[in-house]
Order: structure tokens, then C-alpha cells, then sequence
């Protein structure tokens, strides 16, 4: 079953009068339990394409059914209750909120399930011990490494089971040695929890740990 | 964790900022509402004046004294059921910056048409019977120190000349509204002497308290007081006691105005204070909003989040701003007695005070929460903190 249909999607923004186009006639596919490395140069769509697959920008045309969903007629209240159910995000630099610790961080998507106390607990436990965070429970990000970050948020990604897992550069801000571990974490929630993983990265060694890499190149995705 | 949880960290997340956020409202609201315990001070006496009570006072000036002999035909009025009489002595005690209001009075029925002074029956049998006893508010006793039957020497000032008083009662106010810092004593002790050292002057009384049957007519009753002193050599001018007490107040207006806008622009400078702060907030949480936002909540949520933190901010300011109000008003109670006495914020006072507080917080928060609502999530997530 195809987590991502994605048919003629085209993508530009406008500054002053000047269209900018960003995407060209995408037309991709993502089935469930894939692991796709988005690579390409800066500039190239990447983050663009993650944007819209995420529900947090839309297409100018085009068509894109993501979860089931043509996410391109949704309004915004019901894209924010879609994205809560069915995308996990992984940014870049974390974006973790500094004044609530790893538990309360990833408890945080869950604040909008209407789960009971005793549920979440149990829920972000389980995702800490996933990313093997269950010693870092009390700890604000301050007094985390960015590894150990990377995976906090990686758990709070999974935290609420979404149909999707979106990470925008999760290596970026990474050493080497932490890059491989954050890797090697999503490549076995993809191939231990059959997750469906969308990774965009212009790093080769972090793209070798998906199964299919698809390269984007001035706004048009590469055979 | 809940929302209020976060709300309360991410207020405390620049401790400095917030802090002096915090004094700074407070500040502003003790002096907002030190301000308005001011003016309700100078209203004090308006509003505890009675409505079924009339004032008359000779039409010129109030330092123009009427007859004696008004008395009885303004008893003859149309609805005036009882008349009493005093005149301000203006005397001083051993030095004059011991300030305080002191009347000769008509002792036969003073306490009768004034009945929120409240005197202990024994004590005003003490004072009927001596001619230069005083009775003085419990205010008074306690700034001097005086005690019944301790000998008074006041120091005229509109009445020249050395004057000894005995305390013979101590009246207390039937409400927080009424002025125990009087000193009374009896006309009659005035009037004697005045009829010795300076005749032209005898018989003569400051103005008269009219008690009057339905506070309804108070204008017609007015009306037919002063038509009856028409073209007589002491014309008069009758109104109610609020009137009257008003008419004093008049006389600072432009004081009074121009405190009422310093206390509005008191708010203005909360509200650019809380504003400043909320606005700084905005722009550093730019990414995290988005980010918020990515991960499902919605408008309402991020407007519960900012609101929530303004609010936050704001109520702490205020208790805080009440809590000096209370210490410094009760400071300033002690300083001012001679002048304000019972200088202390009521209720409404507390309750503006705090109100302003709130309702800066909702408008501070004006700003921050359009703008997080306004940018687009992906624009947001560009901003690196």
C-alpha cells in the first residue's frame, strides 16, 4: 500500500512579483515500510518536497495523498489533527522545547491524543527505551549530548505511532559517530517496526542506510 | 505534564527578564492604586455625607459667618425636622504642624443630627454638663495620646487667643467612611468668651446642619431656606451636605484631573512594560511555535500558551503590586492621618489594581499571538533561534 502518492506536483514561491519554481512535475511514490533517502544538492527541493509531504506547505498543483488523505484540500485545523496522527518529524537541529525534559518532550505530541496520564507514561517510556534514552528520562536537552538529543527527538517522532516518519537533515548538526548511531536507529525502526522513513540528507554514508535513495536535482526528482 | 506546567516555564525561561518584568508591573500597580487611594481620600468626605442632611452657609463666602437667630426660622421650613450649628475654630496644638479640624458645636443636639459619630451615653452626659469640655475622635486620641479627662490647650488661630479644653468623651465612627479625627467642643464656650473679648463677633456660627424629612426635596427645601434670607444682610446658600463637601473639592480639580491621568498613563506604562517583554518572547519562540504547530496544535492551542504566559507574568505582577500597595498604603496611612485619615485602598481599589494587571495581560498578548499565528509554519521553521 502507497504511504505517499505524489502526481505532477509542482511547487513555487513568489518573491515581490517574481515566481521562484522550487519543484518540477514530482511524481513519486513511497509504499509503507520503505525507507527513502531523499540526496541532492542544496537548493535542489529536498526539504520543499519533505514540507509538503509533512502537510506544513502546500503544492500550487498537482496531487499528493499522503496516510490516505489528499492533504491539498485540507483545511488548516484538519491538517494540524492529520499531521498529529499520521507524521512523526525529525529536524535538523532537535527542536526540542529547553524548559521540559526528555519525558516531558516526547509526552508532548501526546497531549493532543486524549490518552490518560498512566498511558503516556507508558507510551514515552516505551519510545525512550526504543532510541535506549530510559536513563535520560529527567534530563532537560541542556544536558544532553546532540546524539543523545537527535534521539529524544527521534522518540517523540514514534512516540504517538504515525503512518510516517519525516527527517529533514537529521545528521547535520551531528560527528560522524553520532550520525551512524542516529542512522542505524531509524534503519532498524524501519526494519524492526516496519516504519515508513523519509529521510532528506545530502550526506551519502547517512543515505546508505536506506533502502531506496532517490535523487533531486534543480527541483526535479532523478530516475 | 499539563499546559499550565509549560506556562509557567517557558515564564520563567529568561529568569532576569522576567523578574524585573514582574517588579516593574508591580511597581506600576502599587502606584496606580496608591494613586486612586489618594483620590478616593479627598472624596472621603463627599461620599460619607448624608442625604437627608442640608448645609447652609452664608451665600458670599464660607468664612462669612450667619446668626444665631436663623436658627429658629429655619426650624419653621417646610420639612426641616431638626437644625444644628458649628463654626471651624482653626486652632492648633502647641505647635501649629499639629494639624487637625476642630469645631465649636451646638453640643444640645450635634450628636443627635450627626449620629455616625458614636459616643458612649456617660461621656456625653460628662460633656453636656461642662462647658469647655471637648470630645475627640478615637484617631485623634490615639495620634496624641489623649485620654479622658486630660486638660487640652489649643491655640486659636481664627479665634485668638489661649483655649483649655478638658476630653470628656472619645467617639468612635459607626463606619470606615467616618472622620475620627475631630475635635469638638462646645459653641457655647465660644460664644461666651467671644461676647468678653470681641462682641461684634458673638452670636454668629460657621453654618448650620439642616436634618431634613425626605431627601427627595432637597432642592425644594434648599429653595425655600435661601428665598427665606433673601436681602437679608446674611444671605445664605443651602445645599446638601455632598454638595457642599464637593465644593471644597472643586477647588483642586486640576489636582484631582491630573492624578486620575497619571494613573491611566500608569497603565499605559504596564502595558508597554508586559508588551515589551511578550513581543521579545515572540520572536525568540518563532521556530518553536512552528515547530508546535508541526506536531498538530493549533491556533487556539499556541493562543492558550502565550496568553496563558502574559497572564501569567501579569497576575504575578499584580499580587505582588498589591502586596506593596497594602505595605506602603498602610505607611502612608500613618504619614497622612492628619491629612487623609483613614488613607486606606478599599476593595475597589484592589480590585482595579489587579484588574489593570489582568487586562494588560490580555492586551500584551495581543501582539505575540497574531504573529504566531500569522507566519507560516514552513517560514517558522527557517528562523534559527
Amino acid at each position: 500500500m502507497a504511504v505517499v502518492e505524489a502526481q505532477n506536483v509542482y511547487k513555487s514561491y513568489y518573491r515581490n512579483s517574481l515566481e521562484i519554481p522550487v519543484l518540477h512535475d514530482i511524481n513519486l511514490t513511497v509504499d509503507e515500510g520503505l525507507f527513502l533517502a531523499l540526496m541532492g544538492p542544496s537548493g535542489s527541493g529536498k526539504t520543499t518536497l519533505l514540507n509538503l509531504i509533512a502537510g506544513i506547505d502546500q503544492p500550487s498543483s498537482g496531487s499528493l495523498k499522503v496516510a490516505g488523505e489528499d492533504i491539498g484540500v485540507l483545511s488548516d485545523g484538519n491538517l494540524a489533527k492529520w499531521r498529529s496522527r499520521h507524521i512523526g518529524f525529525v529536524f535538523q537541529f532537535y527542536n526540542l522545547m529547553p524548559v521540559l525534559t526528555a519525558f516531558e518532550n516526547v509526552e508532548l505530541p501526546l497531549l493532543l491524543t486524549g490518552l490518560s496520564k498512566k498511558d503516556r507514561c507508558q507510551h514515552v517510556e516505551t519510545a525512550l527505551s526504543i532510541v535506549g534514552l530510559s536513563d535520560r528520562l529527567k534530563h532537560y536537552p541542556r544536558q544532553l549530548s546532540g546524539g543523545q538529543e537527535q534521539r529524544v527527538a527521534i522518540a517523540r517522532a514514534i512516540v504517538s505511532d504515525p503512518t510516517l516518519i519525516l527527517a529533514d537533515e537529521p545528521t547535520g548538526d551531528l560527528d560522524r559517530q553520532s550520525a551512524e548511531e542516529i542512522m542505524t536507529l531509524l534503519s532498524r525502526l524501519n526494519q524492526e517496526f516496519n516504519k515508513t522513513i523519509i529521510v532528506v540528507t545530502h550526506d551519502p554514508s547517512a543515505a546508505e542506510k536506506a533502502a531506496v535513495i532517490r535523487n533531486l536535482d534543480k527541483g526535479e526528482l532523478l530516475p | 505534564m499539563k499546559v499550565l506546567k509549560l506556562v509557567t516555564r517557558n515564564a520563567f525561561r529568561r529568569k532576569l527578564r522576567t523578574f524585573l518584568t514582574i517588579l516593574g508591573l508591580a511597581l506600576a500597580v502599587m502606584a496606580f492604586g496608591l494613586i486612586r487611594t489618594f483620590i478616593n481620600a479627598w472624596y472621603a468626605g463627599a461620599r460619607a455625607a448624608a442625604p437627608d442632611r442640608l448645609i447652609t452657609r452664608h451665600a458670599v463666602s464660607i468664612i462669612f459667618e450667619l446668626p444665631l437667630a436663623y436658627r429658629e426660622q429655619l426650624l419653621k421650613i417646610d420639612g426641616v425636622e431638626d437644625v444644628t450649628h458649628a463654626s471651624w475654630f482653626g486652632g492648633y496644638y502647641v505647635d501649629p504642624k499639629n494639624f487637625f479640624a476642630n469645631f465649636a458645636m451646638d453640643h444640645a443636639n450635634w450628636f443627635d443630627i450627626y449620629p455616625e459619630f458614636i459616643v458612649p451615653p456617660d461621656q456625653l452626659e460628662d460633656f453636656n454638663k461642662e462647658r469647655n469640655a471637648a470630645i475627640i475622635g478615637q484617631g485623634l486620641a490615639d495620634r496624641f495620646g489623649w485620654k479622658l479627662g486630660d486638660k487640652i490647650p489649643l491655640i486659636g488661630t481664627i479665634y485668638p487667643g489661649d483655649w483649655d479644653f478638658v476630653v470628656r468623651g472619645i467617639y468612635t465612627g459607626r463606619d470606615e467612611s467616618t472622620d475620627e479625627t475631630l475635635f469638638l467642643f462646645r459653641f457655647d464656650y465660644l460664644d461666651e468668651r467671644m461676647k468678653v473679648e470681641s462682641p461684634d463677633r458673638a452670636g454668629q456660627t460657621g453654618w448650620y446642619a439642616l436634618k431634613i424629612s425626605d431627601p427627595n426635596r432637597s432642592a425644594q427645601i434648599s429653595r425655600a431656606v435661601d428665598s427665606r434670607f433673601d436681602n437679608s444682610w446674611a444671605e445664605t446658600r443651602t445645599e446638601t451636605e455632598k454638595e457642599f463637601q464637593m465644593s471644597f473639592i472643586q477647588m483642586s480639580s486640576a489636582i484631582i484631573l491630573g492624578l486620575r491621568i497619571m494613573s491611566y498613563l500608569i497603565i499605559g506604562v504596564i502595558l508597554l512594560v508586559l508588551a515589551n517583554t511578550m513581543a521579545m518572547t515572540a520572536r525568540e519562540r518563532v521556530s518553536e511555535n512552528a515547530f508546535m504547530r508541526t506536531l498538530g496544535f493549533e491556533g487556539y492551542h499556541l493562543t492558550g500558551l502565550i496568553l496563558g504566559e502574559s497572564l501569567f507574568i501579569a497576575f504575578l505582577g499584580g499580587l505582588v503590586g498589591i502586596g506593596l500597595l497594602t505595605l506602603v498604603a498602610g505607611v502612608a496611612s500613618e504619614a497622612l492621618s492628619q491629612f487623609f485619615p483613614g488613607f486606606q485602598p478599599d476593595r475597589m481599589t484592589y480590585l482595579y489594581s489587579f484588574g489593570a494587571a489582568v487586562i494588560v495581560g490580555v492586551l500584551a498578548a495581543v501582539f505575540p499571538v497574531s504573529r504566531a499565528l500569522r507566519i507560516k509554519i514552513v517560514d517558522g521553521l527557517r528562523v534559527v533561534d
